[in-house]
């Protein structure tokens, strides 16, 4: 039995994204959860399964305690870094499909501000980048920047993707966080800008690479009967998929640096949501770096592979372009809760909700997530 | 001034001990299945073409081509920050399996032919790629 339409996201939920938050990691989940279920016009007890997005926050037994839940069905971590919140869509839309459960809450927070947290120290506390601690940390290979960086140098060597189709990206989402008085990045930037931007790793410049931030996001995931008692206009998960590139814990290994999971898993979703990409009206696309977005839309199927850098110039990614994407601001320019915001931000689209950046008349959207080194999720998501 | 950082060591495994002390005689080690005898990198347990976890490990010729590869502007630990910037290449062996160098040489291409150099540093091996020297392959 197909899982297209079983399931809704009945309600979301955000904290102020910060630099620099005085509150944990626990307390921006909790935030961000409360504000979930009461959008989803639920009360907190009314929750009977839970997915904690990371292992940094907290887990379901905290839910179970400080909501007084009083039978919680389900519960699961799924380790895979930023495609975790679409995943985890998978596994809610799974598990009130099949009537395990009403409510399944993901929730996520962090707070990275401390030195401990940076990017470059706390993946080699994941076991999921144990080769990379083990084989490439210690000749200066530490964080993401520098490790997704071959994947984008060899794009450009094999295809002619160029340093402007970078901008482009980043350009876009800098031009939607202006719109979002939620976004932290509040200074808006020309390609010249992003060209000028000092290289990090290169072909990586600090324009080329998400925010480190502070915050908490949340969605509820209801069974699509269910979602009819809500007070919001209900988003239906039409298509959802997950996928993992072939050596999913090495780039370095991997037979073609430039796969990503994503590929395997969107034929997937589009064919259960019955849906092509010509008929997506806006896009939540994971943004840890403006690459990676160049490389799901090929995944995706938007365009061939190494045809996207092209793809995304001349303003096709912006408010008013064929494919409005990241119209929160993405992880390059509102917020990186692991793309939890993705999922909100489409949601909020979908019921008309966006605001100054709202694409009018938006019915069908899809969000991605991005995770470690490669693995990933889609979820394609009407109202209805 | 400070003394700079030492270099994050690799933690210690037993999977993986053969390579490191390969590594520090000066020698490129890659697991080969002592079953089917397909080549593997980095050290895992199993042959994923016949599931055998018996191993020889054999060196590489060290010759290879360049696959692609980063220059790194920032450090993100601070033992690296007064090597700024540094090139990680990412080489095709000629056995098969890819690995992560560092290069001190010049410009870089897809393709280009390199071959092994390890260095013997305080925090421990470091393997390298150089030009592969034309008369030599």
């Amino acid at each position: 039995m197909s899982l297209a339409e079983r399931a809704c996201v009945s309600g979301v939920g955000e904290t102020a994204y910060v630099r620099g938050s005085p509150k944990s990691a626990f307390e921006l989940q909790i935030e961000a959860a409360l504000a979930a279920i009461a959008d989803a016009g639920l009360r907190p007890r009314d929750i009977d399964g839970v997915i904690p997005i990371g292992i940094v926050s907290g887990i379901a037994e905290d839910f179970i305690d400080n909501f007084a839940i009083p039978d919680l069905h389900f519960s699961a971590v799924i380790p895979h870094g930023g495609a975790s919140p679409v995943m985890a869509l998978q596994a809610a839309a799974s598990v009130v499909a099949s009537g395990i459960c009403r409510h399944v809450l993901i929730a996520f927070g962090r707070n990275v501000s401390a030195a401990a947290n940076k990017a470059g120290a706390r993946i080699h506390a994941m076991p999921q980048f144990h080769y990379v601690t083990e084989f490439e940390h210690p000749l200066g290979n530490s964080a993401p920047a520098q490790i997704y960086a071959p994947m984008a140098r060899r794009h450009m060597e094999l295809y002619g993707t160029r340093v402007e189709h970078f901008g482009a990206v980043a350009v876009a989402c800098r031009e939607h966080a202006m719109l979002n008085e939620r976004a932290i990045m509040k200074k808006p930037i020309t390609l010249e800008d992003h060209r000028n931007s000092r290289l990090i790793a290169d072909p990586f410049r600090l324009l080329d690479c998400s925010l480190e931030s502070d915050g908490g996001a949340a969605v509820v995931v209801s069974a699509a009967a269910a979602g009819h008692d809500a007070p919001r206009p209900r988003v239906l998960i039409s298509g959802v998929a997950t996928g993992h590139p072939d050596s999913p814990a090495s780039i370095t290994q991997r037979p073609d640096m430039t796969s990503l999971g994503l590929a395997k898993a969107a034929p997937r979703a589009f064919r259960m949501a019955g849906v092509t990409p010509a008929d997506i009206e806006v896009a939540e696309i994971y943004d840890c770096f403006t690459y990676a977005v160049i490389r799901q839309l090929e995944d995706m199927g938007f365009c061939a592979k190494g045809e996207g850098g092209p793809f995304v110039a001349d303003g096709r990614l912006r408010l008013g372009g064929a494919l409005p994407t990241n119209t929160h601001g993405g992880l390059l320019s509102q917020a990186h809760v692991w793309g939890l915001n993705h999922v909100v931000e489409l949601v909020r689209q979908l019921r008309g909700e966006a605001g100054r950046a709202q694409v009018a008349g938006a019915r069908l959207g899809l969000v991605t997530g991005y995770g470690d080194l490669g693995d990933g999720a889609i979820a394609i998501m009407r109202r209805g | 001034m400070t003394d700079t950082p030492a270099r994050p060591e690799p933690p210690p495994s037993a999977l993986s001990a053969a390579y490191w002390e390969g590594l520090r005689r000066g020698e490129l080690l890659l697991q080969v299945c002592a079953n089917c005898g397909v080549p593997r990198h980095y050290p895992r347990l199993l042959c994923c073409e016949c599931y055998h976890d018996g191993v020889h490990w054999c060196a590489a010729s060290g010759r290879g081509r360049v696959h692609s590869w980063t220059v790194a502007h920032y450090a993100y630990h601070p033992a690296f920050a007064a090597e700024l910037p540094y090139t990680l290449v990412t080489v095709d062996l000629e056995e098969g399996p890819r690995a992560l160098g560092r290069w001190y040489g010049g410009a870089l291409a897809i393709g280009l032919p390199v071959r092994v150099r390890i260095v013997q540093r305080e925090a421990g091996p470091e393997l390298c790629f150089e030009v592969a020297d034309a008369a030599a392959s």
